[in-house]
């Protein structure tokens, strides 16, 4: 018993005991990433916009749908404070409103529809779309890329043959003929499986085909990038050692190796969810987004640029919102980016 | 070099052929054709199957795809449904210009601020200009064309009232097809719809440029053409610079992709007579030779700037052989 040598995980211990505070890559990351104020600062405005589309409920004074019928169509009320008089009714410029004493902080759209509503809400499409589609194609793209470069020779050959095929084919004209044909299908309706699809993308607003049309297409790119991470790593000691063990390749591939390339992988998918926002407001804006009345900022950008000389605010405001909330996830990934990429650590 | 260009056309032939076969897929899966309904009325049964008899839409589908084929190879997109006057090459001729004129303008002024924003910024680093050029750019990859576009239109045109809030100032026929003439109504005309496009352009192009030449500035082969007494200049235009392109070259591709998405939205605010606002307007209109026709154009554009990119990559840097 006393003869028994020092284990690697004691030596290291004392190591770290002599060499100050216990440094590992991720903690570098994270001290690297906090000494950029910028991207600490946006990475806080992301989450308050993450807790804003969860509870937008009770921050909305009014459903985003709810309109205003006291007014003749495209009548748009500007920011304006609504005052009761002596009967307890509330006016606006001294016609009486349908609903209850509220304040209109930013006023409402040419439907009569709050608009600090419709902005709150407007948050959920972009979110959820930032979320779905980095989602999707960080998971399909990441299971092929590491298919392809772990199995290696024909099949990932093959592979990545059809992914420099797909690479030539224009997404965003791709994903817009997907969308016609998906609001063609709703307009139309459908019975069985297609059906019921028609069905749950109506309560989500559109969002479902939304997101097929975006996932479809949008993975390529990472599957290089995986497939790249794969073949750099597959050659290192650890691998090979777990292999001479006897690990079979479903562990190798969970255990070992994704750990280890996963992290870069994900931070560059946070750089293309400006993108993803983008493609979203572009459909949108374009009527092939969601479906109406679901509030999109490219949507309601879209129906108020016609009026912008008597109407600015009603395209500034979702357009501040937009902008503001790329600019937040631009300066985060770039944040993130520099904490992990050793090279840019002495900058 | 030749034999690899040659390689790469054949290549891009299979992905133009799927490209059509999936277009062509959609327009047929769509429900209500084309003459189902005469303005909002309803089209009588009998005048629905003339008219489509008029224009083989009663053939079956497959027969149908290879006739359009057949007309696509001698170059014919295919006739028009509604404004029976023109034919979707007609259409193709008077839109297409504007498209080429608004990105290649935008693609010169993302070129000529963000390249030197991108080398200032990178030599004169974690400098005040630095930050500004990097905050810059990041602020003008942040705001939407949908929102940059209203913003100069309400400023320059409706406050200050120093530009047109619409229209492109030429129209067709272009000079040789697909040059404006220069007229100041042309250049008044296209600022705002360049700078809408071009900002974002040149935001990008700066970041790379920046990041490409504080990488290239490390490597060893500068510190010896320092270390040869090399001027500054001659080492930063000679030994630098060009090296530093090699990153910026490869994002020309999805940035092409990227100004096609901007056209669609741009040509929308400011009315522009472009392919992008009829590629949209031909969805809702039913022109099913016009959707397939333009999507058509895009995905051969889309593979022209992949080849042209992959061009300059191996021109920028001897190293890259293409077997």
């Amino acid at each position: 018993m006393a003869t028994e040598s020092p284990s690697i995980d004691q030596l290291s211990d004392e190591f770290l005991a002599f060499s100050g505070s216990p440094r590992s890559p991720m903690g570098d990351a994270v001290r690297e990433f906090k000494r950029n104020k910028l991207a600490v600062v946006s990475m806080i405005f992301v989450i308050m916009v993450v807790l804003t589309a969860i509870i937008s409920p009770l921050l909305t004074p009014y459903p985003f749908a709810l309109q205003n019928t006291s007014f003749a169509r495209s009548k748009i009320m500007e920011p304006y404070v609504i005052t009761t008089d002596r009967y307890d009714k509330c006016h606006w410029k001294g016609t009486p409103l349908d609903f209850g004493c509220t304040v209109f902080i930013l006023g409402s759209d040419a439907l009569g529809r709050d608009l600090l509503s419709r902005v709150v809400y407007g948050t959920r499409v972009s979110l959820a779309v930032a979320l779905v589609a980095s989602s999707v194609s960080l998971l399909i793209g990441l299971a092929y890329g590491t298919i392809a470069g772990y199995t290696g020779g024909r099949a990932d050959e093959a592979m990545m043959r059809i992914v420099d095929f797909l690479y030539a084919v224009p997404v965003l004209v791709l994903i817009i003929l997907m969308q016609v044909y998906f609001k063609a299908l709703t307009r139309q309706g459908a019975t069985g499986f297609a059906g019921t699809l028609i069905g749950w993308n109506q309560a989500m607003g559109g969002m479902l085909f939304l997101f097929v049309a975006m996932g479809a297409l949008n993975w390529i790119g990472m599957a290089r990038l995986s497939r790249g991470q794969v073949l750099s790593q597959k050659k290192k000691e650890y691998i090979e050692a777990a292999k001479s063990i006897g690990t079979n390749d479903t562990r190798i591939i969970f255990r070992h190796l994704l750990p280890n390339i996963i992290g870069p992988l994900i931070v560059i998918e946070t750089l293309a969810i400006p993108g993803y926002i983008f493609t979203e407001a572009t459909l949108s804006f374009i009527g092939l987004g969601v479906d109406p009345p679901t509030p999109s900022w490219g949507a309601m950008i879209a129906e108020s640029t016609q009026g912008i000389r008597s109407n600015p605010h009603l395209v500034l405001i979702p357009g501040a919102a937009l902008t503001l909330l790329t600019l937040a996830f631009n300066f985060m990934g770039d944040g993130l980016r520099d904490a992990i990429d050793p090279r840019s650590h002495n900058r | 070099m030749t034999k690899f260009i040659i390689r790469r056309i054949l290549f891009s032939i299979p992905v133009l052929l799927a490209i059509t076969i999936f277009t062509f897929a959609v327009v047929q899966a769509l429900p209500g054709g084309p003459f189902s309904t005469v303005g909002e009325k309803s089209m009588p049964e009998h005048m629905r199957l003339i008219m489509e008899r008029r224009y083989g839409l009663d053939k079956p589908v497959y027969e149908q795809f290879f006739l359009y084929l057949k007309r696509l190879a001698q170059g014919d997109l295919g006739p028009m449904f509604k404004l029976r006057s023109q034919t979707v090459n007609d259409i193709v001729a008077q839109t297409w210009p504007v498209s080429i004129q608004l990105g290649v303008l935008s693609l010169i002024l993302g070129f000529s601020i963000g390249l030197p924003a991108g080398i200032i910024a990178a030599l004169k680093r974690n400098s005040m200009v630095d930050y500004m050029a990097t905050f810059g750019a990041v602020l003008g990859a942040s705001i939407p064309n949908m929102v940059l576009a209203p913003i100069l239109i309400l400023v320059f045109g409706v406050w200050l009232r120093w530009l047109p809030i619409a229209f492109w100032g030429a129209d067709p026929p272009f000079i040789l097809g697909i040059f404006p003439k220069p007229t100041l109504e042309f250049w008044t005309h296209a600022v705002m719809p360049t700078v809408s496009l071009g900002t974002a352009v040149s935001a990008g192009i700066a970041r790379l440029t920046r990041a490409s030449l504080l990488e290239v500035m490390g490597e060893d082969y500068i510190r010896t053409a320092r270390a040869k007494g090399l001027r500054e200049r001659v080492i930063i235009i000679r030994h630098a610079l060009k090296n530093a392109m090699i990153p910026v070259a490869t994002i020309v591709g999805p940035l092409l992709a990227g100004l096609l998405t901007g056209t669609f939205i741009v040509e929308q605010i400011f009315a522009l007579n472009g392919m992008g606002r009829r590629f949209i307007n031909s969805v809702s209109e039913r022109e099913y030779f016009l959707l397939t026709g333009l999507t058509l154009i895009y995905a051969l554009m889309l593979v022209a700037g992949n080849l042209l990119v992959d061009i300059t990559y191996a021109w920028l840097d001897p190293r890259i052989r293409y077997e």
